[in-house]
């Protein structure tokens, strides 16, 4: 099909402009608003996951910590500290989770490969068990709540986010700005240094680049985008449930970019997608969802290693040449 | 007997039955991992299926002694299918593949076990013979559980003598050192990693299948032992089997006297441990150096 | 050509406007009764209680059956709309947006564990949904997550503990060890078991959290064995609680111990078997057994055996009552509207749906309720498959074994 080709052609040369016009009209391709922003989030999550896993080669078993700390940040500044912003209250969020990264990441870039995974994994649950005691503050295994939701300051309007279609829109500005933000790092100098450390560290390394500091820089960019999608879901759910650092939440953005496609730009929010509506739906007609979804992920990494918008990117006509890098 | 001794000594005593099992898991894991580089997730759903299996051999045969050695042959059977017709697809391409399809593996391997035995979790009860409680001095101690000390001690020498004493043991020696030279001495590595996988899941097998009568088959019993065992493996060192072994009664006994000091931290003690000891030694105590830096 | 007269005309256009007339009302009126009624139910069906969460699928289920036997609520049907929360807070609020915003239930009558009940609560106090929670809670019915539509039809922590710990105390021995689960739940029964065991003159030897799930026991219980307390009261939910009552069995603590819990679970006495909960004493909110006394338990447990073939439990008999009170109070205030049926049930506060007289609480919405006092049967006293419990007291509803209203935050 020659329209095909030139659709893809022109998607990857601007994807955050594809971005916009398809999420723009989005909520109404789904059964019910909520879940139109909970992709958006979820697919902001495995955005942040993916340039730590997809473009830089680094494996985290823990990045629930950043996706928590975001939430938690928001959800204590809001509810706990009563500022009355949103946009402070929404910043709060990807800022505790930013320092958080960069201390972790300090501390678990010095190893490697399984190891490094699993020292992700054991701060993520640290966090958890303080989060779990510290009840005082986080409302322990109960939660936090009463996290208001507070109305949108622009320009000096007021707009009511109540609605779901409204909270929508504000997440969806919210996520673009960042999908543009990651454009920017991946076309930057840094983001190439990021692939090429991808694909083989000790060469990057050879060739004069400070690895270990472009790693770390790396982590911290993961961890900004997890915690600020961390922070729209404690405003779209006026909780911040514990679970939300618990190694589970790990797992299922692991899932969610692998499903779309590692690597890939637009990945995460197909993964994030599917996962989440298919999980919705189909948790309506059966109690055995999970085991779907596992068969599901298990034949994708058999047969379609790329996922799903990997896949499809590596076998569309104009996709190929200029999709390659900002797909 | 001194009173602090004889109030540490019990601990001591469970922590060892707790790092027994442990040690089950991660020998399981670190050999798969050493000889064949490949993290298998599903080891907790393999042990839940060593004590569902267990009440089925035990229901079939009314014999706990046959279903604790049926059970764990099955596992291990299993998981000769499932080296044989998943994991070999996935050689040679990214090494986080085999991680992912067993996770994958993981959540199927759960969901069906609800389906078959359904949501709620079968009792399991330890035979007869071993049902009491043997007076130890210091306190009384269930039969059974000293059962399980014996069992995975037997065990271990067992597969001590196979890796040490038989040829197909020096070949799975040779070829977690040096796999490439193992293949070019015309060696046909498949049938031996086939091997390997499948008594590292029987071994995960039974630990399920002696676990099973302490704390009863229910689906989800393998979800947070397979984070512990990987924990162990860590720090013990991945690939090596002594540290299995090490790791796996050290992380016994510190659940056990974190417990008794400070039950708040016992669940949190694992993986503070783990943290510190790879931030001092980078493969875990016994690991190969180079591999984690 | 035929010519048509004036009158033929007007007589035609008329009957024409007639029917269109009618017709457009017509529609409105028969959708109007032909839309039901729509509950939302989030439970964990998959998870650690999905025993007890297939128990209160079944009691809503015998509760829209009942509604509808009797031509539904203001002449309109009762549907019930079931989902899987997980037992996790995110997805139980996930699926309560959804029962809400996609399915338009008017009401949620569910939730398990406090947790979950409070992410739906958030949930349905932001859509002006009214919500009956079904499990133990403290919080659900205080300020500041309660709310005026947020209405709370089980037992709680506080309740519960108090009239079991003061029974215990007095029956059972006043030298206690507790183990409790390390969570809210489990640290508010441990709470108010020791102050119920101050106040009734008894003593503490210790008191040990554990983490909940772990199933793992043996690393406490010799601390016990050597403390040699009267009771060991075990605050241990779920699968815990089996797992829990092996190893102490296996320990030898029941030969010399009594072993009590602030409660028990009729869905864990059949999966855990006569042998195991033999002698074991707890408080529940309601028992099948009750029939042969309870008019409304009789009425229930034959509904349950007739379509189930089992007795209802504990659990169902809170999502049965939850469900018949959204309907009374519907039918009381001639609206589905929130506040509505909220001031309706406030204003005629008492029903009998199951156990005797309940009634709710005018200031914080809470479902005051008779218990009592059961303890397992051991093998060979069991009748037929469900028949596990003696019941051994009652403990008459009132409204001192709660903390008070201001306690609670209200006025």
């Amino acid at each position: 099909m020659p329209g095909l080709g030139a659709v893809s052609g022109w998607v990857g040369r601007h994807p955050v402009a594809a971005f916009g016009i398809f999420f723009a009209v989005f909520p109404f391709l789904m059964p019910y608003k909520s879940l139109a922003s909970q992709v958006l989030i979820f697919g902001l999550f495995a955005l942040g996951f993916n340039l730590l896993y997809g473009y830089t080669g680094l494996l985290s078993f823990g990045h629930a910590a950043y996706y928590g700390l975001g939430a938690y940040g928001t959800g204590i500044a809001l509810a706990k500290l009563k500022i009355g912003s949103l946009w402070l209250g929404l910043a709060a969020g990807p800022l505790l989770a930013v320092l958080g990264g960069a201390a972790i990441g300090f501390f678990c870039l010095r190893r490697r490969g399984i190891y490094f995974a699993m020292l992700t994994l054991a701060f993520a649950q640290l966090l958890y068990f303080i989060a779990f005691h510290l009840a005082d503050v986080t409302g322990g295994d109960d939660g936090l709540r009463g996290i208001p939701q507070l109305p949108l300051n622009l320009f000096g309007w007021k707009i009511d986010l109540e609605g779901s279609l409204a909270f929508y829109y504000f997440t969806f500005i919210v996520v673009w700005l960042a999908v543009a933000g990651l454009k920017r790092i991946l076309d930057s100098p840094f983001g190439t240094v990021l692939q090429a450390i991808r694909e083989n560290g000790d060469r990057a390394s050879a060739c004069g680049y400070d690895v270990r500091r472009v790693k770390h820089l790396s982590f911290v960019f993961s961890a900004l985008f997890a915690g600020l999608a961390g922070g729209l879901d404690a405003l779209r759910l006026s909780v911040v449930p514990v679970e939300s650092l618990y190694w589970v939440t790990s797992g299922q953005v692991v899932i969610m970019t692998l499903l779309g496609g590692a690597g890939t730009f637009f990945g995460p929010f197909v993964g994030a997608g599917t996962y989440l509506v298919l999980g919705d739906r189909l948790a309506v007609f059966t109690e055995r969802w999970p085991l779907v979804i596992g068969l599901i992920f298990m034949t994708f990494v058999l047969f379609l290693p790329k996922g799903i918008w990997g896949t499809l990117v590596a076998n569309l006509p104009g996709g190929t040449a200029a999709g390659r890098k900002s797909q | 007997m001194d009173f602090a001794l004889a109030a540490v000594l019990p601990q001591i005593f469970t922590g060892l039955v707790l790092g027994m099992i442990f040690v089950l898991l991660a020998i399981g894991l670190s050999l798969i991992f050493g000889l064949m580089t490949v993290v298998n997730f599903s080891h907790g759903a393999l042990y839940m299926l060593g004590a569902y299996f267990t009440v089925f051999f035990l229901g079939y045969t009314r014999n706990f002694w046959l279903a604790l050695l049926l059970a764990p042959l099955m596992v291990g059977t299993f998981g000769l299918l499932v080296e044989r017709f998943l994991i070999r697809r996935l050689y040679g391409r990214s090494p986080d593949d085999p991680l992912l399809l067993t996770f994958g593996l993981s959540l199927v391997l759960i969901e069906t076990a609800k389906i078959v035995w359904g949501k709620i979790g079968l009792t399991l009860d330890p035979p007869r013979e071993l049902g009491g409680a043997v007076n130890l001095g210091f306190m009384a101690f269930p039969a059974y559980r000293l059962f399980v000390i014996a069992v995975t001690v037997v065990v271990l020498l067992a597969l001590w003598a196979f890796l040490q004493r038989t040829n197909v043991g020096l070949i799975i020696r040779a070829g977690s050192r040096d796999p490439l030279m193992v293949r070019a001495l015309g060696i046909n590595l498949n049938r031996i990693w086939l091997l390997v996988f499948g008594i590292g899941c029987g071994l995960a097998g039974l630990a399920g299948a002696l676990a099973g009568p302490m704390r009863g088959a229910y689906a989800d019993m393998g979800v947070t032992m397979v984070i512990e065992s990987f924990v162990v493996v860590v720090v013990g060192g991945m690939g090596s089997l002594l540290g299995a072994v090490v790791a796996g009664i050290m992380m016994g006994q510190v659940v056990g006297i974190t417990t008794y000091f400070a039950p708040k931290l016992a669940e949190i003690m694992v993986f503070v441990v783990m943290a510190v000891v790879l931030l001092v030694r980078p493969s875990g105590i016994f690991g190969e150096a180079g591999l984690a830096e | 050509m035929a010519s048509i007269t004036r009158r033929k005309f007007l007589t035609a256009t008329g009957a024409t406007a007639g029917a269109i007339a009618t017709q457009g009302l017509f529609p409105a009126v028969l959708r109007a009764q032909a839309e039901p009624l729509r509950i939302g139910c989030p439970l964990p069906l998959t998870g650690p209680f999905a025993a007890l969460a297939a128990d209160m699928q079944r009691g809503a289920t015998l509760a829209v059956d009942e509604l509808n036997a009797k031509g539904g609520v203001m002449g309109r049907k009762v549907e019930v709309l079931f989902r899987d929360d997980e037992l996790k807070p995110a997805v139980g609020a996930q699926r309560t947006k959804e029962l809400i915003e996609n399915q338009k239930c008017q009401f949620i009558v569910g939730g398990l564990a406090a947790h979950v009940q409070m992410a739906i609560n958030e949930q349905t106090k932001k859509a002006k949904v009214l919500f009956i929670s079904t499990s133990q809670s403290d919080e659900i019915s205080a300020k500041p997550d309660t709310s005026p539509i947020t209405f709370h039809e089980a037992l709680n922590p506080t309740i519960t503990s108090r009239v079991m710990g003061t029974w215990i105390a007095q029956n059972l021995g006043k030298k206690w060890w507790i183990i409790y689960a390390d969570y809210a739940w489990g640290k508010q029964n441990n709470a108010v078991l020791q102050d119920t065991l101050a106040k009734q003159g008894g003593t503490l030897l210790g008191a040990t959290p554990y983490p909940l799930g772990s199933a793992e026991f043996s690393a406490h219980l010799p601390k016990i064995q050597a403390a040699k307390p009267e009771v060991i009261v075990s605050v241990t939910p779920g699968a815990d609680n089996i797992a829990y009552l092996k190893q102490a069995r296996s320990f030898g603590l029941d030969k010399t111990m009594k072993l009590a819990q602030p409660l028990l679970w009729i869905s864990y006495l059949k999966e855990g078997g006569p042998e195991l909960y033999a002698d074991i004493y707890g408080s529940i909110n309601w028992y099948w057994e009750l029939q042969d006394t309870i008019p409304s338990a009789k009425k229930f447990v034959e509904a349950s055996m007739k379509k189930f073939n089992m007795p209802p439990g504990d659990y169902g008999a809170y999502s049965y009552s939850g469900v018949l009170e959204v309907a009374r109070g519907v039918e009381l205030a001639k609206t589905t509207d929130a506040e509505a049926v909220a001031n309706a049930l406030r204003k005629n506060p008492v029903y009998d749906h199951f156990k005797g007289k309940e009634w709710w609480r005018a200031c914080d919405n809470k479902a005051m309720q008779d218990m009592w006092i059961v303890k397992g049967r051991g093998p060979g006293k069991t009748k037929g498959d469900w028949g596990l419990m003696d019941i051994v007291a009652k403990v008459a509803a009132d409204e001192k074994y709660d903390r008070t209203c201001a306690e609670k935050g209200h006025a």
